[in-house]
């Protein structure tokens, strides 16, 4: 990984007074994961260059990960771009690399800093999202953006561009202290991968970096959210090895639905606003007051659950827990059980229901179990109303034998709340093509009529009653964005 | 004199009564071992850290009684030492005792209050107790004496003073009735009877018994001393020297033979031969020919057309010990009408009474002896069969008590009653998971059919069905037919076809060709994967599954498997060889051959490796095999499956394509002939890797390269500047920068070569390289030399298609073989090969310290660049990655191979989706344990 600055200013060689490093000797820097080299391939009074060279150890990068997230890595964090890639890596290497200039500090020359000077930045590589992205990110700020693009592999043409940029900058006239701050906090953004080494000081820092300009920034809440993924990455690498590759259960389990469905990022947001205080100021200040659609599904489950006035309720793949909180505001519910096949899922919801500082009486009310509706369960038993929002359609349609039997057949809840998307709703979505489902693990989305058939012929083999509802503003035509079946048992 | 011992069950709970200073803790001391004693007063210091508080009595209690819960589940005898002296404080253990079918038994320690007083005198922590203690407690135990029976108790030992208590040196032990674990056959288990003395007569000749009818002589004596019947058993075939041919024959399933099954040979000669060795049980004198024994599992009598010459021919076979048999419901009622009780006369009782009308009152009270005698149930050949009329559960077998008896004789209903106006009956075999078989009749069925290891033989021969008899060890049903129909059903026979039938036409269209314990397996139970599992092996004494894993590996099999009757097994991970010393490598065959050499191997096979994904394949001949075998409906002929229990397939129509062109491939080949089987397990590799891992080749390999190759230059190039500019050190940076550059164009050419997109079928290739199973048996027995032959034959069916894997065997003590070896992995690895497996000419090899290693992987320089990454043999690198540990990876290797090969043989003994289920399952979960993915 290379970054080179370049300036015009005269003298050009003033830079490695701005930068703290001699341009006559190449210096070798411990930085974290490797070394940095700091070295100038040209440096005359017309134009000097300096050039930042991150030389990461991708056998000390894994073995210097120790305790019990350092166990177990799934293969791709032994190959990686991670030594090729200008990532939050060369953030902490800029830092410790260019610190004083960074902080606008030249002893030799102190009226240097503040001099706005003609700067050229060049960065081998950059990884990102697509090739808008470095413009979108540094055109704001005052550059001139070019890329070079790289193929993902010259002998297979049909795979197209990869994700590789070589960034190009050029500003007129900025401080070397304001081009290195926005190095620092946006090359991370662009990258968008996960550093270990950075804690959650560190991301006050980046914070810190960018108060002055990132509130203007357009694209301001893009790039908070992105590196805020720092502190809400969770890697379960027990469970990563078994995925294939499959995104891990904590995106699963909050259904992507709301992307899809609101076009914004807005619950991603609120999810920042909830790990970090710190950032809270700034996340809100691009929050949309609005109720995804999902929220508004629980609410409606919730309702539905509240006017049968249960004493003990099922949350059968309760994921984070949403629906749990809504249960838990009914003082009436005696018990509430929640389960979910996902053991991070269950994590996220301890936390986010604050299940270890509950008093004792308000915790015996809610209990949290791993478990999977396609195998028989005795804990099941017993429950007056079960819910399955947006549960089903997760399955393979030849399994839905085994989860019938499971929920209706064996644990048998009075009432049962499931709950799917309505396909016939999809057309309206412009983001989804014909036949594409609203979420990658989606197994199947059916249309109304499907759907009704389904939850006729159970209830009639399991002695329940059945009544259909749609959930959401109706559209003629289509229905309802979501729908959902509500069984009573008819001996209940 | 008084008697010196005391008699009781050998499992039962023992309930000391007597007053404070009775000696009761000395005499249970004395007489008992230190564990089976559970005090009241131990309880109070356990829970109080005082002995005597008597404030901390109802939490000592509560402990008390769930010790005692817990060792009379397990079935242990237990003593209580307690004053006992209430009733109430007794009730709770005679409950305890009832709920886990266990007899009470109460000892009473009657002293005098003086002695009491004195003894209590005696210990500073009971001076304090008054006298009065002592006197109402003596008073209580005196109001006690003549409820104890009342109240449950089976056996009152009553010992009236001192004397009678210090005489006492010794408890003997009883055995149940039940308890015949010594008794290890083999048997020859028959249905309810009913009167069918014809077919009875022809079901014990084609089991091979010799049956002579004798005029009797002596009228008089009849009944007592010559039943008219005798019946010699058939001598316990002798075991053949040569081994069997494992081809020939189908091992595990059970067969219906209707031809004469005597000339057969057993294909179970392991269960006979061990039964040899284990010796006779006990009743046959030595020198004596070991002979079979005949179980009749109850229901001799009514509706059939000769009660009285069953009762003959089975009351003859019983006392002269050549059978066994459990009371039915029909016999004890019969027992019942001739002990003068008023019972109905229906369902077939009367023809009984008429039958016996003629027979001479010697007979008939010799039939009320014979029936009075019979015992509940029987525990067999070391616990590992257990037989009753109407079947029991597992908390019962072995157990007396009431319930235990009616279970026997009754099962339980469920409270309903059908549309016959019979009793729905609770099925309680679908709920069995027993390590017993228990083998019943009661209810008759059209089949005798396995389910979850209990069957039932009563195939209703008095309705006109068949007399059915299990071949025990062997699990062969035997079976003869009706001659005629001697009573209407009131339900028939088939009613749960026809229920079926008529509830869900569609499900009746598909339900014909899936069993009951098919329908059975559909339903997995959560208990019998989650938690900390011990799952015994063949292989390995038992593998434990850690609950963490466990954790992780329900969340994959629930939202990413296949339906788990497709997971017939999932493939061990394999370890690589120990790591070379050699320069510029990590791997080398020389250290496979050393410690196969080491550990005692004197021959190994060597298979090219194939850079593609793992798969199982499990596959059909058509879709009814899928669906007869697996009880899969409208799921295809077949499923290729990765190692993680995915489907390898996205694409339907070219999953379906494949699985047609694999079947036809060995059809074309003969296979489903040549192994008498019409489904077949493979383990495979698929090929290319890009077919499933595309995705990953694409953002990882690919990006990795990508990015390499597009920043490594411009590294150089700033690094030649400034080389230029003599800067020191720029050189050295320089020539390193370099030497990536040229490694992340090996690695690109690394990956490269495993990668050819995929457009049609015609693109696809299957290497098969272990044969696993067909029907009824599994390959394990086989060398792998036998193996790659016997696929390479296969694959010459469809060579585009399927791929042979080229393979060498090597004889480790012939060096220049083995040097020959190696250089052809060192070709296989110049050439770009991923490298290749080693393993031991034995699938399953046993050396020096038990089982070995399956496999190990010796994989080629290049190839580790996808692994270990693009500079892992740059200076500083490889020195440091050449400081791993095999040591967990082979460890979780044989626990796999033992999980992985007990899951297919559980499969193939037709044993129940569960316990096949639990082997894949604790495959999956071990996988998610932290070892070096590299490896």
């Amino acid at each position: 990984m290379l970054l080179t600055i370049s300036t015009t200013y005269q003298p050009a060689t003033d830079l490695g007074y701005l930068l703290h490093k001699n341009p006559a000797r190449l210096q070798s820097i411990e930085v974290a994961g490797g070394q940095a080299h700091v070295f100038y391939p040209e440096a005359t009074a017309e134009r000097c260059t300096a050039a930042l060279l991150l030389d990461l150890d991708p056998i000390g990068l894994v073995r210097g990960r120790g305790g019990a997230s350092g166990e177990g890595f799934a293969l791709e964090q032994y190959v990686n771009d991670r030594p090729y890639v200008a990532s939050s890596f060369l953030s902490a290497a800029l830092s410790k690399a260019f610190g004083t200039a960074m902080n606008g500090t030249c002893k030799d020359k102190p009226g240097l800093p503040a001099q706005a000077l003609p700067l050229a930045v060049k960065v081998a590589v950059v990884s990102a999202p697509g090739p808008d992205w470095p413009s979108r990110l540094f055109e704001p700020l005052g550059y001139e953006v070019d890329i070079e693009t790289t193929p993902l592999d010259p002998t297979v043409p049909e795979w197209g561009d990869s994700r590789y940029y070589t960034l190009h900058l050029r500003h007129t006239g900025l401080r070397l202290q304001d081009v290195l701050t926005h190095l620092y906090v946006l090359l991370p953004v662009l990258d968008n991968d996960k550093h270990y080494y950075i804690g959650e000081h560190e991301a006050e820092k980046l914070l810190h970096r960018g108060g002055d300009w990132l509130p203007q920034h357009p694209e301001r809440g893009f790039i908070t959210r992105r590196y805020l993924r720092y502190l809400a990455a969770y890697v379960n690498p027990t469970l990563e090895r078994l995925m294939e590759g499959e995104v891990s259960s904590v995106d699963s389990a909050s259904p992507r639905m709301d992307e899809v469905e609101s076009g914004s990022a807005e619950p991603v947001q609120q999810q920042v606003a909830e790990s970090n205080d710190a950032m809270r100021g700034l996340a809100e200040s691009t929050l949309q007051p609005k109720t995804s659609l999902h929220d508004q599904r629980l609410q409606q489950v919730a309702h539905e659950i509240y006017q049968l006035s249960p004493k003990r309720v099922l949350d059968l793949g309760c994921g984070e827990g949403k629906l749990l909180r809504l249960l838990l505001r009914q003082p009436k519910i005696e018990y509430i059980l929640g389960m979910d096949v996902s053991h991070q899922a269950l994590a996220r919801a301890a936390q986010r229901l604050h299940l270890d500082e509950m008093p004792p009486r308000q915790r015996t009310r809610l209990d949290l179990i791993q478990g999977s509706l396609l195998y028989r369960d005795e804990r099941l038993a017993g429950f007056d109303a079960a819910a399955l929002v947006e549960v089903i359609e997760h399955l393979d349609p030849n399994r839905l034998a085994a989860l019938e039997a499971v929920v209706f057949g064996q644990a048998r809840p009075a009432h049962v709340f499931v709950t799917t998307p309505n396909a016939d709703y999809n057309q309206l979505f412009e983001k989804l093509n014909a036949g594409e489902f609203r979420h990658d693990d989606h197994r199947f989305e059916w249309s109304r009529a499907e759907f009704a058939a389904w939850a006729t012929a159970v209830a009639e083999r399991h002695g329940y009653q059945v009544r259909l509802v749609g959930m959401g503003e109706e559209v003629a035509g289509v229905g309802a964005p979501s729908q959902m079946a509500v069984f009573m048992k008819k001996d209940a | 004199m008084p008697q010196d011992t005391l008699k009781v069950p050998e499992l039962s709970l023992i309930i000391l009564i007597g007053s404070t200073g009775a000696g009761k803790s000395t005499f249970a001391r004395r007489l008992f071992k230190p564990t089976e004693i559970v005090s009241s007063d131990a309880c109070r210091g356990l829970v109080a850290d005082d002995e005597n508080d008597q404030s901390a009595s109802k939490d000592a209690f509560e402990l008390l009684h769930y010790l005692v819960a817990k060792r009379l589940k397990r079935g242990l005898l237990t003593v209580v030492d307690a004053t006992n002296v209430q009733e109430e404080g007794r009730k709770p253990l005679v409950a305890l005792a009832r709920q886990y079918h266990v007899l009470p038994v109460a000892i009473v320690l009657d002293v005098p209050d003086a002695v009491a007083q004195e003894r209590n005198a005696q210990r500073p922590d009971r001076r304090h107790l008054g006298r009065h203690v002592i006197a109402s407690h003596r008073q209580q135990l005196r109001r006690s004496l003549r409820n104890l029976k009342q109240e449950g108790f089976r056996h009152i030992h009553h010992l009236r003073n001192v004397g009678e208590i210090d005489a006492i040196q010794s408890i003997t032990r009883d055995r149940l009735y039940n308890n015949r674990q010594e008794e290890t056959g083999p048997f020859d288990i028959i249905g309810d009877v009913h009167g069918c003395y014809e077919e009875l007569r022809a079901l014990l000749e084609k089991l091979g018994y010799q049956i002579t009818e004798e005029p009797i002589t002596d009228v008089r004596d009849l009944g007592v001393r010559d039943l008219g019947v005798r019946v010699v058993a058939p001598l316990v075939a002798q075991p053949s020297t040569s081994p069997p041919d494992p081809l020939s024959k189908k091992e595990g399933a059970p067969v219906l033979l209707l031809t004469d099954s005597t000339t057969e040979e057993s294909p179970s000669r392991t269960g006979a031969l061990s039964f040899l060795e284990r010796g006779s049980g006990g009743e046959v004198a030595p020198g004596e020919p070991l002979r079979r024994k005949a179980i009749f599992l109850g229901d001799l009598v009514d509706r059939g057309p000769a009660s009285p010459q069953v009762l003959r021919l089975v009351m003859s076979m019983v006392r002269d010990g050549s059978a066994l048999c459990v009371p039915g419901n029909h016999d004890i009622k019969l027992l019942r009408h001739l002990n003068g009780k008023n019972v109905t006369v229906n369902h077939g009782l009367a023809e009984t009474l008429a039958q016996l009308e003629p027979e001479p009152e010697a007979f008939k009270s010799e039939v009320r002896r014979f029936l009075d005698g019979l015992v509940s149930h029987y525990v067999l050949d070391g616990g590992k069969l257990v037989v009753a009329h109407a079947g029991l559960t597992e908390e019962m077998q072995g157990r007396g008590s009431g319930a235990v008896r009616a279970f026997a004789l009754f099962g339980e209903s469920t409270g309903e009653i059908d549309e016959f106006g019979l009793p729905v009956r609770y099925e309680w075999a679908r709920e069995y998971r027993g390590r017993a078989m228990v083998a019943f009749g009661h209810t008759p069925v059209p089949e005798a059919e396995w389910l979850n290891n209990t069957i039932d033989l009563d195939t209703g021969c008095v309705f006109g069905g068949r007399l059915t008899a299990l071949r025990y060890p062997e699990r062969e049903l035997v079976a003869v037919p009706a001659a005629q129909v001697y009573s209407e059903p009131v339900r028939p026979l088939n009613y749960r076809a026809l229920q079926a039938q008529a509830q869900h036409e569609l499900a009746a269209e598909n339900a014909p060709g899936t069993t009951a314990q098919h329908e059975n397996d559909d339903l997995l139970d959560i208990r019998d994967v989650t938690g900390k599992q011990f799952i015994e092996t063949r292989l390995m004494r038992g593998v434990t599954i850690r609950e963490d894993n466990a954790v992780a590996a329900l969340e994959v099999m629930s939202r990413f498997a296949l339906h788990p009757k497709w997971l017939l097994y999932l493939p061990p991970t394999m370890s690589p060889t120990e790591t070379s010393a050699l320069p510029d490598l990590l791997e080398h065959p020389a250290e496979a051959f050393d410690y196969y050499k080491r550990l005692g191997v004197e021959r190994v096979v060597c298979e090219e490796k194939h850079m593609g994904s793992r798969v199982v394949v499990v596959l059909g001949r058509d879709e009814a095999a899928i669906q007869r075998r697996l009880g899969l409906v409208g799921e295809g002929i077949g499923k290729v499956y990765t190692r993680t229990g995915r489907n390898f397939f996205t694409d339907a129509a070219l999953e379906t394509a494949f699985l047609a062109r694999l079947r036809d491939a060995l059809s074309t080949a003969g296979f489903w002939e040549k192994f008498d089987t019409d489904w077949v397990c493979l383990d495979a590799e698929l090929l290319p890797w890009s077919a499933k891992a595309q995705e990953l080749v694409k953002t990882q390999y690919a990006a990795v390269a990508a990015a390499a190759l597009a920043a490594l230059p411009q590294v150089e190039a700033a690094l030649t500047e400034a080389t230029a500019r003599q800067l020191d050190g720029a050189e050295a940076l320089l020539a390193r920068t370099t030497a990536r550059h040229q490694a992340a164009a090996h690695y690109a050419d690394a990956y490269r070569r495993y990668c050819w997109p995929v457009h049609s079928l015609d693109d696809l290739k299957l290497a098969p390289f272990h044969l696993l199973a067909t029907e009824g048996r599994t390959y394990f027995d086989r060398d792998h030399a036998w193996h790659m032959e016997t696929l390479r034959t296969l694959a010459l069916a469809d060579p585009s298609l399927l791929r042979a894997t080229p393979y060498r065997v090597v004889p480790l003590t012939n060096p220049a073989e083995v040097e020959a070896a190696i250089q052809w992995w060192t070709d296989l690895t110049a050439a770009g090969g991923e490298g290749m497996v080693v393993k031991p000419y034995d699938f399953i090899p046993q050396g020096k310290g038990g089982l070995l290693q399956p496999a190990l992987k010796c994989r080629g320089r290049e190839y580790l660049r996808i692994i270990y990454g693009p500079d892992y043999l740059l200076p500083g690198h490889l020195d440091r990655l050449r400081q791993r540990n095999v040591k967990a990876k082979r460890n979780l290797a044989l626990r796999e191979f033992a999980l992985g090969v007990e899951g297919l043989e559980r499969f193939v003994a037709g044993q129940p989706l569960r316990r096949v289920h639990q082997c894949v399952f604790g495959v999956l979960a071990l996988e998610s344990e932290a070892v070096d993915p590299r490896l």
